[in-house]
């Protein structure tokens, strides 16, 4: 039996902190390549979809990049893949913050929080888990983790079914998704110190675990 | 079922080392900014503030490798801010490891630079820090209480501190750091009033940062001040006061905190 380690891809499309997801990514034990045009996905196990920002300039240089049309693909194949904050709200249809339509592989939409004391929200938050997922193992329901976002993604059809997780913040949003081999969540578990490092951990070992079956 | 009011200790470097606060720390290491993040970090931090109070061109590099290596260590989110004067600034330290960036004087001299970087990174990776100033004459005439200085308080700019909070929220700035330059390394406490006036002017949250000398400042910034995050550099680094007691004062006052996590590795 082979140990090759997990290789995950991180999609690099111009914007913000990889320098944290790789750390975080390369301390639960993967290999970590970022990806910034289709053939660079080659030879990936799992792809993660990072970002902070607007929808609308992000899916323009993913498409420039080639990679909207590959990474549709790559959910289509059943391929584990995790979007982190911008990268939770592409999962969906669209997006109100500037109108952008977005990768749908979650039908749903992208919203501005409702009656939030402040925006952005950013800082730690508490993520109340509506289902038990492996995702979450070894993480106690009272550890924070944190947040820097103003939009988040509202699932339509089958909410229930794909919610994980709900935060609140004056109003209650969904903080976590999973559907298949896709998951996203709006917490940045880069930045979520152990809590956060236990919650990669767990994903690349679920990666692991799939490549293995 | 609430966010947490933030706990931030701020390393002031230049030349590559933290200058603030360390003369006092016996271990010679904990002048290396990586190392201090680290450390505060593990003592339970909500998110480490580096700022570059050199600023000047050519230290450029250093601040970029101060900002990955500090980056690397970390595991909670790194704010830098120092010298940011463009949108290839930004994206160069943000590149480096850095999760939110400040502009101070730049933002000032060109306010469509905080519009651009919004724009470009998102509101919530853009910080602007006002430094304010309690004008001397406010009782004699009519005008604002509080100024904006720039430069590290050696230019006054003759502009008001509220009225200039309001208009770069507007702009796209996601979050300001308000700092007292009165009470800045003074250690007689927050300026309250200023955070009161800032924070009722604004919607997007206010850091806390100039004076703070013990845990009932955190506490009077936050439940007085109307602060979303508490800001302090010496009194960390001295070890006046750790993370802990902050947030066990914060805590007892009824203000929510992240709980500081039982520190043993596993």
């Amino acid at each position: 039996m082979t140990h090759r380690p997990v290789h995950v891809a991180v999609v690099d499309h111009g914007a913000g902190n990889l320098v944290s997801v790789r750390e975080a990514l390369e301390d639960a034990g993967s290999v970590v390549t970022f990806a910034r045009h289709a053939p660079d996905l080659a030879g990936a196990d799992a792809l993660v979809v990072p970002g902070v920002g607007a929808a609308a300039p992000a899916m323009d240089r993913l498409r420039r990049q080639g990679l909207v049309r590959a990474i549709r693909s790559w959910a289509a194949e059943g391929r584990p893949l995790l979007g982190v904050c911008l990268g939770m709200q592409l999962l969906m249809d669209g997006s109100d913050e500037d109108g952008a339509r977005t990768l749908g592989l979650i039908p749903g939409r992208t919203v501005r929080l409702a009656g939030a004391p402040r925006l952005p929200h950013v800082g730690w938050n508490q993520v109340e888990r509506t289902r038990d997922d492996p995702l979450f193992d070894g993480i106690l329901p009272d550890e924070d983790f944190y947040f820097v976002h103003s939009y988040a993604a509202v699932p339509a059809r089958d909410a229930a079914a794909v919610t994980l997780a709900t935060t609140v913040h004056g109003s209650r949003f969904v903080s976590a998704v999973a559907t298949g081999s896709v998951t996203g969540v709006q917490f940045h578990p880069e930045r979520s110190g152990r809590t956060g490092r236990r919650f990669v951990a767990n994903w690349v070992g679920l990666v692991r675990d799939a490549r293995r079956s | 079922m609430t966010l947490r009011c933030r706990v931030i200790p701020c390393l002031d470097v230049t030349g590559g080392r933290v200058v603030k606060g360390t003369r006092f720390v016996d271990l010679v290491d904990e002048g290396d900014p990586a190392a201090l993040a680290e450390r505060y970090d593990r003592e339970g931090a909500d998110e480490v503030a580096l700022l570059d109070i050199g600023a000047a061109p050519e230290q450029r590099g250093t601040l970029l490798d101060v900002v990955r290596r500090a980056s690397r260590r970390l595991t909670v989110p790194l704010t830098v801010g120092g010298g940011v004067r463009s949108v290839s600034d930004m994206r160069a330290v943000l590149r480096a490891g850095a999760d939110k960036v400040t502009m101070n004087t730049a933002a000032v001299n060109d306010p469509t630079l905080i519009s651009a970087c919004a724009r470009r990174f998102g509101s919530q990776a853009v910080v602007v820090a006002i430094d304010a100033r309690m004008r001397a004459g406010r009782d004699a005439g009519p005008g604002p209480a509080w100024e904006v200085v720039v430069r590290g308080g050696r230019d006054a700019t003759g502009l008001d501190a509220v009225g200039w909070a309001r208009s770069v929220a507007e702009l796209g700035a996601g979050e300001l750091l308000v700092t007292s330059i009165d009470r800045d390394g003074t250690r007689a406490g927050y300026d309250v009033a200023l955070l009161r006036a800032v924070s009722q002017a604004v919607n997007v949250p206010v850091i806390a940062s100039g004076g703070a000398a013990g845990p009932a400042d955190l506490v009077s910034a936050v439940r007085d001040g109307g602060a979303d995050a508490v800001l302090a550099a010496s009194i960390f680094h001295r070890r006046l006061v750790s993370i802990a007691d902050a947030k066990a004062a914060m805590a007892a006052a009824g203000i929510p905190v992240r709980p500081v996590l039982d520190v043993t590795v596993a």
